[in-house]
């Protein structure tokens, strides 16, 4: 089964108005489950967009969007997917456990269980000793690993990130790159990724969907076929250089106007 | 010595030496200039006046301190529930706020007058509306700003969570107001010991710390007045101090130190 299912999908903003902006034309795109595919493109793009119509936060203005083989909708309210921004979102009133157990507290979790569970999520993101600390005693990674355990902890079957790694520093960023992949890998998590940067497209996806602006659409899909488990030597594999240099000319192709303005859809 | 006992002097220490020698220098130019006591009194002997007269300065205290009181609370509660009604209601954001702020451009302090015509001569209840009125208008602006600007990615975040509005209220929206609340309640304290004295320069019972200054005025009892001063300052100083510390037992993580990235 698919885990997302995306036909003739199109949104506009301000439709019928006199400032209506296509954000997406035509999109159709399956991916299958436990697949990673990165969305890439310019600003304007309408990738965080189309994440966004993915997690429901956003409607379709027309075309036809399934999850976990069900609506949208539906997948949101099941909690079927968990959901990591460039901003860790974490809630400064909260320790870095109860971030952890707010999508179990709003799932009726009884306490127990809730702890349970977010010391297993802080295991796995290796920051048991930092349960009792608030996010604000925490670097940008060590509160991005967070928001990611918070986004595992119901055990969704899809990840859904915009730019999670976005405002980190290389170092960092290659090394949460690898941390992501091998928590993925340890769970079969299905995950969409949005993303600027080329290099780290190609590095976590089994295939890069490039987006071009001005109405949003997919221009052209690259398969990133890497053999065997994916570490720090894939970085200096040829396979991952040519699929960087296909990612590019694809977006080479793609049209990058001085007036293009990225979509502020929150 | 502890780096903390350290740091605890380094804050503590030149505000201290710096009070202490604006009060030495009050007390040479008083002396050195042989200022007459109607101008301006001796700290001295405004401190001699101020134990000479304390069961008269607690008493006078006690009045104002309780009206400021009443008000304060009063005030605080009327501005949160009428912040809430108002993150809730768009059309009650735009019928009020107009009104908010038209009423904000009445000298304030007038209405104690046509109040004290209200209500019996010797009644305290047109001071603490006074007081409630003005703590009212700052617990309501800096609440309903708490309540509704909330990071983007927070409500978000709830949404993909399947959070309804009410799980949002509780989760997201009233404990970002927290720090906000104690923020106004910080600048209400204070606020409200100074309404009370205010309010008492428009008549009424000549009870309060505010009567007892400006009668000890007309009675060119200079340093009594400023004894009463003092009694206004330590009344208002205590205020903000309780609230600071009520700020720190409720805020979690001790002072809320908040990181605006997700503003």
């Amino acid at each position: 089964m698919s885990a997302v299912e995306i036909t003739n999908i199109s949104k506009a903003f301000n439709l019928g108005t006199s400032n209506q902006v296509d954000a997406l034309t035509d999109i159709n795109l399956s991916i299958a489950s436990g697949e990673f595919v990165s969305l890439i493109g310019p600003s304007g793009c309408g990738k965080s967009t189309l994440l966004r119509l993915i997690a429901n936060l956003l409607e379709p203005t027309s075309g036809e969007l399934v999850v976990n083989g069900k609506s949208a909708k539906q997948a949101r309210l099941d909690q079927d997917y968990g959901m990591a921004f460039q901003q860790s979102g974490l809630f400064e009133w909260r320790t870095v456990a109860k971030n952890i157990e707010l999508p179990l507290e709003l799932k009726g979790w009884d306490k127990t269980k809730r702890q349970a569970r977010a010391t297993e999520m802080l295991e796995l993101v290796k920051l048991s000793d930092f349960a009792n600390h608030f996010p604000w005693q925490l670097s940008g990674g060590m509160q991005q690993r967070v928001a990611i355990a918070r986004a595992l902890a119901v055990h969704p079957s899809l990840l859904l990130m915009d730019e999670p790694f976005g405002a980190l520093d290389e170092m960092t960023r290659e090394h949460m790159q690898s941390e992501l992949l091998s928590i993925c890998r340890a769970s079969g998590t299905t995950v969409v990724f949005v993303t600027h940067s080329i290099p780290e497209a190609v590095y976590l996806s089994n295939r890069v969907v490039v987006m071009s602006p001005r109405p949003g659409r997919v221009t052209q899909i690259v398969d990133v076929s890497i053999e065997g488990e994916r570490n720090d030597a894939t970085r200096d594999n040829t396979v991952f250089f040519k699929g960087i240099t296909a990612v590019r000319e694809a977006l080479r192709g793609v049209r990058i106007s001085d007036d293009v303005r990225g979509i502020e859809d929150r | 010595m502890s780096s903390r006992s350290l740091s605890v002097i380094r804050s503590v220490l030149p505000p201290a030496v710096f009070g202490v020698a604006f009060i030495a220098a009050w007390e040479l130019v008083v002396k050195g200039f042989n200022l007459k006591p109607y101008f301006l009194a001796p700290p001295s002997k405004i401190g001699q006046k101020f134990t000479e007269n304390i069961d008269l300065v607690w008493g006078a205290a006690k009045v104002s301190g309780t009206n400021a009181l009443i008000g304060l609370l009063l005030g605080a509660f009327f501005g949160m529930a009428m912040s809430f009604a108002l993150s809730r209601f768009k059309f009650l954001n735009n019928l009020i706020t107009p009104l908010a702020i038209a009423l904000n451009a009445v000298p304030i302090f007038v209405l104690v007058a046509v109040l004290n015509n209200m209500f019996a001569i010797t009644s305290e209840v047109p001071r603490r509306i006074m007081v409630t009125l003005v703590v009212y208008f700052i617990v309501l602006v800096n609440v309903a700003k708490g309540l509704t600007q909330v990071s983007a990615t927070h409500v978000e975040l709830m949404k993909s969570y399947a959070a309804s509005d009410t799980q949002i209220l509780r989760k997201v929206r009233i404990p970002n107001a927290v720090p906000y609340l104690f923020t106004a309640l910080k600048i209400s304290a204070p606020a409200s010991v100074i309404t009370a004295f205010v309010s008492e320069y428009f008549g009424g019972s000549q009870n309060g710390l505010g009567s007892r200054i400006t009668s000890n005025i007309a009675n060119s009892k200079n340093a009594v007045a400023w004894a009463y001063v003092l009694g206004a300052c330590l009344l208002g100083l205590s205020f903000y101090v309780i609230s600071s510390l009520l700020e720190g037992v409720a805020t979690p993580g001790g002072r809320a130190k908040r990181t605006r990235e997700d503003r």
